[in-house]
């Protein structure tokens, strides 16, 4: 089973690289990128063959390594 | 007073913390992060600049769950003193032992170079500067950018917890801040290096300060 986490800064925490980015595509002429956010996406393959356990213990690495709750927030995707 | 340093896999200010303690005049044990227990009688621990674990996944988040950090936190629990310099209070943040979290800088630049500082919270680290004392030490790091929720940034300043504030900000700091005190004020953590400060061979020396503030707290009675 393949578990997939998306990591994503908070609404209203500032990404500077995500600025960064979109300053980049306006320079190459991409016109009306208003807004860029950047994130990881952290894929993890698991023995487990039960979704609802395979989710939890996900969320559970989500909490103790895999997201810093203080600036970001986490999806978990069970696919 | 002893003085233990933490060394994780990509630290690299683990020796002149080492050297900063010693020319203090503590004795510096050095302690390997997948130890479990710290040396009997530590006074104070340091957990050092660097890249620990290459900074993958985030700045600290690997090696504030190494086993060494369970010691760590007991240590700090029992009043224990801990000082994490750069990488250090990247590791103590993620630790969850001082609020907040470093984020990259504002500009996205690695910024290495001397800043000026404003001493503005008491601690047995801070206490051998006069409180709003202009200080300069060397910073260098590409994730110093310190930020915590609205409220935590509220009572930080309203428990005078903000040990260290930049004179001009040069990566994006909420409220300036170049480190910060836990509850009790026994650990710090600041990004700015006082052990690359501590003899005038150096640039200057005004880190030393920090250190030797520090063996007085810990002298016997």
């Amino acid at each position: 089973m393949r578990a997939r986490v998306e990591v994503m800064l908070k609404q209203g925490v500032l990404d500077p690289q995500g600025e960064a980015v979109r300053a980049a595509l306006g320079a190459l002429g991409f016109a009306g990128v208003e807004a860029v956010r950047q994130g990881k996406l952290i894929e993890i393959d698991l023995a487990a063959t039960d979704r609802a356990a395979a989710e939890a213990e996900v969320r559970a690495m989500c909490e103790k390594l895999l997201a810093n709750t203080v600036i970001e927030r986490y999806a978990v995707e069970i696919v | 007073m002893k003085a233990a340093v933490i060394t994780f896999p990509g630290s690299n200010c683990d020796r002149d913390l080492a050297v900063a303690f010693a020319a203090a005049g503590a004795d510096v044990a050095r302690v390997w992060h997948k130890d479990t227990a710290l040396p009997a009688g530590t006074d104070v621990v340091g957990i050092p600049g660097g890249f620990s674990f290459g900074d993958y996944l985030r700045c600290g988040a690997i090696a504030a769950r190494a086993p060494i950090m369970a010691a760590v936190a007991a240590h700090a629990a029992r009043g224990g003193f801990v000082i994490g310099i750069c990488n250090g209070f990247q590791v103590l943040t993620e630790a969850g032992l001082l609020p907040g979290a470093l984020m990259r800088n504002a500009g996205l630049r690695f910024v290495c170079k001397p800043v000026d500082l404003i001493v503005t919270g008491q601690s047995a680290f801070t206490d051998g500067w006069a409180q709003g004392a202009r200080i300069r030490l060397p910073i260098a790091h590409h994730d110093g950018n310190y930020q915590a929720a609205p409220e935590t940034l509220a009572r930080l300043e309203g428990e005078g917890r903000v040990a260290l504030r930049y004179a001009q900000n040069p990566n994006g700091a909420a409220r300036d801040i170049a480190g910060v005190l836990s509850e009790n004020r026994r650990v710090l953590g600041l990004m700015p290096h006082p052990e690359r400060a501590i003899e005038a061979a150096q640039g200057g020396s005004d880190g030393a300060a920090l250190f030797a503030a520090l063996m007085g707290a810990t002298a016997p009675a």
